[in-house]
């Protein structure tokens, strides 16, 4: 690790003078840390913003719910309002990591953690994520867990995040404060595809802080859940996931909202699932024509084909959850 | 992978923490806990000589937390983990070093109550901080209950991850992710066990939080 000089703020303006000068944020840093004893990350200075009074769940006035950046993600998943207006919130976080590490990250810190990628994680293998320019090591290595969806010729890993599947499928709000206020930010424009700048992962300027994520508020009641297929049943990282939250009245689905993960390099919303399923009453026709559609434009890598049948039968599956049959 | 000028200064012995003392004060720190663990319980700082180099070199920070009870002053370089300072400035090698990446569980610890991996928790965060490790639970000879039952249970073979394995069960407990064998094992998944007790543990765990 190399060596860096840390702060702790307890303010916001603190915090973003800090970050203007180059600082890094650092919240629960098990992503962070990890990264910097691999010399991945190397920060000069470390702003320590745990003190920040960010640690709110809150109810809008709209009926949606404000998640605060500092949020533990064992928190977050615990916490009564998020159980009981999005389960597809607390089953994305409580099938992520472990119990200790829920125990540490945020709910801003999960949405900023970086790819699992091997070579990325490797300082001696060429990453264009890591060392724009030098390639990408995993095109034609082992691409096993790689992405199927949103990839380029510069990088094709894939976003790391549950959660961010789900707040990808409610079509949340991020909440950024900067030295020229705050601003908001649709989640789908904010974790960034690679194209030719896979070392630029979010839509974030310097020293622009989160402040929260924001669910708006869905029509309810709401059903919604996350499945998620991994090579261990517990503590590992999704091949693919599926989330899914649907609302029904008078037995036909009236909205939809789906999104994947562990195939896309962002969270990957489903759209054209989504129309299908709207209009319509619920089936086990219904969740194998949706379904069908998840993988459309998929291109697979050498060794991971295998997930695009994987992704359909995960978005088949858990529309069969949350919606039932008939 | 390149090395860095300061890392040089301070140079970490093979195989162990970035924050690790040359193997020479691993051995001291070992004899005199062993001899009197006034030296450790004292909350002196120890610095070696190659230690006032890397002091002096790399950017640190004293911090003040409170482990096992105890207070602790302590001047740290900022890179050190929770577990190196416990292990190799405080003398309570009960947490162990096994991934060093958050990734086994070994190195668990409860801080202000809550179980956390202290091998991704940097010290110089834990200002006002309460820090439980292993050597913390027990009672005087008491053993925590959950020791006990990992003794009666025969859970364990190698030993390697009983202290984050007995520290998680304490905090699994706690939370109450405790009402049956599947989601001890859910809750408890953060700890690896390469002999692969897990049979006995959950039993453990079980009979534990089944007496509470």
């Amino acid at each position: 690790m190399h060596p860096f000089a840390y702060t702790r703020v307890s303010d916001t303006r603190e915090a973003l003078g800090a970050g203007r000068r180059g600082g890094r944020y650092i919240a629960g840093g098990t992503t962070l840390v990890d990264l910097m004893r691999e010399t991945v990350e190397r920060p000069e200075t470390l702003v320590d913003i745990s003190g920040l009074p960010l640690r709110e769940v809150t109810a809008t006035e709209r009926g949606g719910l404000r998640i605060g950046a500092l949020v533990r993600m064992a928190e977050a998943a615990a916490h009564p309002k998020v159980r009981a207006l999005y389960p597809v919130i607390s089953q994305a976080l409580e099938l992520s990591a472990s119990a200790q590490l829920r125990n540490m990250a945020t709910i801003g810190g999960n949405i900023m953690q970086r790819t699992r990628c091997t070579y990325f994680r490797d300082v001696t293998a060429d990453c264009n994520k890591r060392e724009p320019g030098s390639g990408c090591a995993a095109l034609h290595g082992h691409n096993r867990s790689h992405a199927i969806l949103g990839a380029s010729d510069h990088c094709v890993a894939t976003h790391p995040s549950d959660v961010a599947v789900a707040f990808a499928a409610l079509e949340a709000t991020v909440h950024l404060l900067g030295p020229d206020g705050e601003r908001r930010v649709p989640f789908a424009g904010f974790l960034l595809r690679p194209g030719s700048t896979p070392n630029r992962e979010q839509a974030l300027q310097t020293g622009e802080l989160i402040q929260a994520v924001e669910i708006p508020a869905h029509p309810r009641p709401l059903k919604s859940g996350y499945l998620k297929v991994r090579d261990r049943q517990s503590y590992e990282f999704a091949l693919t996931s599926a989330a899914v939250a649907l609302h029904l009245r008078g037995g036909v689905i009236r909205e939809a909202r789906v999104a994947a993960g562990g195939v896309g390099t962002v969270p990957w919303k489903l759209p054209a699932v989504e129309k299908h399923l709207v209009g319509e009453r619920p089936s086990e026709a219904l969740w194998a024509a949706a379904a069908a559609k998840a993988a459309d434009g998929a291109r697979p890598l050498q060794h991971n084909r295998f997930k695009v049948d994987l992704l359909s039968r995960t978005v088949e599956r858990q529309l069969r959850i949350v919606g039932g049959t008939r | 992978m390149s090395t860095e000028l300061s890392e040089a200064a301070a140079p970490p012995p093979a195989g162990t923490g970035e924050s690790s003392p040359a193997p020479s004060r691993r051995t001291f720190i070992a004899t005199s806990a062993a001899v009197g663990g006034a030296v450790v319980a004292s909350g002196t700082f120890l610095a070696s000589p190659e230690e006032a180099t890397a002091a002096g070199s790399a950017p640190s920070s004293r911090v003040s937390l409170t482990v096992n009870g105890t207070r602790r002053t302590v001047t740290v370089d900022n890179r050190t983990s929770l577990l190196d300072l416990l292990r190799e400035h405080l003398g309570l090698t009960g947490s162990k070093k096994g991934c060093n990446a958050g990734a086994c569980g070994a190195c668990t610890v409860l801080v202000d109550g809550h179980r956390v991996n202290s091998c991704l928790t940097l010290a110089v965060r834990l200002e006002g901080a309460e820090v439980t490790t292993v050597e913390g639970l027990a009672e005087g000879d008491r053993l925590h209950p959950l020791q006990q039952a990992f003794i009666d249970e025969d859970a364990f073979q190698c030993g390697y991850c009983t202290p984050g394995q007995i520290v998680s069960g304490v905090g699994c407990i706690q939370e109450g992710h405790t009402n049956s064998p599947e989601e001890i094992r859910e809750w408890m998944s953060g700890n690896i066990c390469r002999c692969g007790c897990y049979v006995k543990i959950v039993r453990a765990v079980e009979q534990t939080a089944g007496r509470k």
